[in-house]
């Protein structure tokens, strides 16, 4: 038994037409304590309806998503999601939305030291001086370090990222993946991130695992990035690892979406060396 | 707007009413003679405009107080239609099971003119004696001026983001704080549109429910005077209700738009 264990987890949804679609079809996954993980998969392709059920604001309907032997039923601060597109309340303060959190997950502590750590967690993110402005004020990337800084706050026993970076562009984009990284070598929680990028997959996870073409989608076997930390943005490009890493995870994923015989489904934007948007920031 | 000349937004609001003010001129000299000309309107009316508050008699106690009595009983049918509206509102927007069974019978109460409730609200009240009236037009105003109130605040309560409960789920927040914390704030800009429209509602009907209370008011002076056969006061009383209404109006867009903030 591992620390998070999905054990053939299904899940479908009633379509218009009254049937029922199956978006995620007996999906298995072990994970260690202190590893990260990144599922990677196209979109549409179940990723946020995975991520829902390891939050618990899904069930599977058949399977279990286990955490600690404990078998998931709802949701809770110790399975903190960062969610995709911020969800800061926008009548508080940065510092209120994460303080929020911080009184609910420990009424315990007294308010000063509840406001330390709403403080310690907002400067380990850079955003010391931006702690009283309301998310309208910050921009994309400020507003998810806030959410970031808002989940750790929260110590949960397994940080959820929900493609927490798409909203944003290139550049914010790569900014925030190195302070994640940075983040991570200071705080080894253990981390199940989904995405769309396998290039950013790459840089910062352990482990990837590909999600295949929806509908029906399942979990593909494992990729170990045996890239060694700190890696360099910049220098990962010309590794040959992580080239024939990302061709790995993406013949996978285009051959499971060629699977589907449905030519539609296989995206436009094939990675192509030199070209990606991790590599422009510099 | 764009901005056409200096003051543009003095002057030319100035020509619409002047404009207002030659019809009117040549409507009394034509084809309506009963009714006073502008001029004639204010040397009959200018003793209330000079001295508003000054008491004369008890059928003339001084538009401005009048005004000050309508609007105390606005107050407190607005008051009593927020009070019902906004819960009901929130039910209708979380409940299935609340909208299934109430949105019908709402959607039929609704459109009733408030000289439809007004003797249903007296006949309600009968056990209160000399006060039946003065309930009944207070029952009136709140069930006419709450829908605005119910339907934006039910439309807010639905348009709440996911993401927010969400948040609430997430952090395991209880049912009071989820309520107090995430969707009250959520729904607020929604609730003051409804406010706004509701205000509105309740200044339109207090004419019409003093008019039949009798008691003093704005709405009853209008009608008095009216009875009297004085055309003057009655084209008075309905400039100063329009320029209260008008008031009233831009105090709750004010109000509307520092919640829109979010």
């Amino acid at each position: 038994m591992s620390y998070l264990n999905l054990n053939g987890v299904s899940k479908g949804f009633r379509s218009a037409s009254g049937g029922r679609t199956e978006v995620l079809h007996d999906a298995w996954l072990s994970m260690e304590r202190g590893e990260f993980v990144a599922v990677v998969g196209f979109s549409g392709a179940g990723k946020t309806t995975l991520m829902n059920m390891v939050a618990g604001l899904a069930t599977p309907d058949s399977g279990t998503v286990q955490l600690e032997g404990e078998t998931i039923t709802g949701p809770g601060p110790d399975r903190m999601l960062v969610f995709q597109n911020y969800s800061l309340l926008p009548w508080m303060t940065a510092f209120e939305n994460v303080k929020l959190a911080v009184d609910q997950v420990f009424p315990q502590w007294d308010n000063k030291w509840r406001r330390e750590h709403t403080e310690n967690y907002l400067k380990m993110v850079s955003l010391g001086h931006a702690m009283d402005r309301k998310p309208s004020q910050l921009s994309g990337g400020m507003r998810q370090r806030v959410c970031v800084a808002r989940a750790l706050a929260c110590e949960p026993r397994i940080l959820l990222l929900d493609e927490p970076f798409g909203a944003l562009d290139a550049l914010t984009r790569g900014t925030l993946q190195d302070e994640l990284m940075k983040i991570r070598s200071q705080d080894d929680r253990t981390i199940l991130m989904i995405t769309n990028d396998v290039d950013e997959a790459i840089l910062v996870a352990d482990r990837i695992i590909p999600l295949t073409a929806g509908p029906r989608a399942t979990l593909g076997p494992s990729f170990t990035v045996d890239i060694e930390r700190p890696r360099d943005r910049k220098e990962i490009n010309h590794d040959s690892r992580f080239k024939k890493l990302r061709k790995d995870v993406n013949d996978f994923l285009l051959g499971s979406a060629a699977d589907k015989r449905n030519p539609v489904k296989v995206p436009a934007k094939v990675p192509s060396f030199g070209g990606t948007p991790v590599g422009v920031s510099a | 707007m764009k901005k056409l000349f200096p003051f543009d937004w003095l002057v030319l609001p100035m020509v619409g009413i002047a404009c207002a003010m030659l019809v009117w001129y040549g409507l009394s000299k034509t084809i309506t003679p009963k009714v006073p000309t502008p001029l004639a309107t204010w040397e009959e009316c200018k003793v209330y405009v000079l001295e508003p508050f000054a008491k004369r008699s008890e059928l003339d106690q001084g538009v401005l107080n009048f005004t000050r009595y309508s609007l105390v009983r606005v107050a407190k049918g607005f008051f009593l239609a927020v009070l019902i509206g906004v819960p009901t509102g929130f039910l209708l927007g979380m409940s299935p099971w609340f909208f299934k069974c109430f949105d019908l019978l709402f959607q039929i109460l609704r459109p009733v003119s408030p000289l439809a409730w007004f003797p249903l609200g007296a006949a309600l009240f009968t056990t209160f004696k000399q006060d039946a009236l003065e309930y009944a037009a207070l029952f009136t105003i709140t069930v006419c001026a709450m829908w605005p109130t119910v339907l934006n605040t039910a439309v807010g309560v639905r348009a709440i983001p996911q993401d927010y409960l969400n948040v609430a789920k997430v952090l395991k927040l209880s049912a009071f704080q989820t309520l107090w914390k995430v969707m009250l704030p959520a729904v607020l800009p929604y609730m003051f549109t409804g406010f706004r429209l509701s205000l509105g509602i309740a200044w339109l009907v207090i004419v019409a429910a003093e008019m039949l209370t009798g008691n003093p008011g704005i709405g009853s002076f209008l009608n008095q005077e009216y009875l009297a056969g004085h055309y003057a006061p009655i084209i008075f009383c309905i400039i100063i209700i329009g320029v209260v209404g008008f008031i009233l109006d831009r105090i709750m867009n004010v109000v509307e738009r520092r919640f829109k903030t979010i």
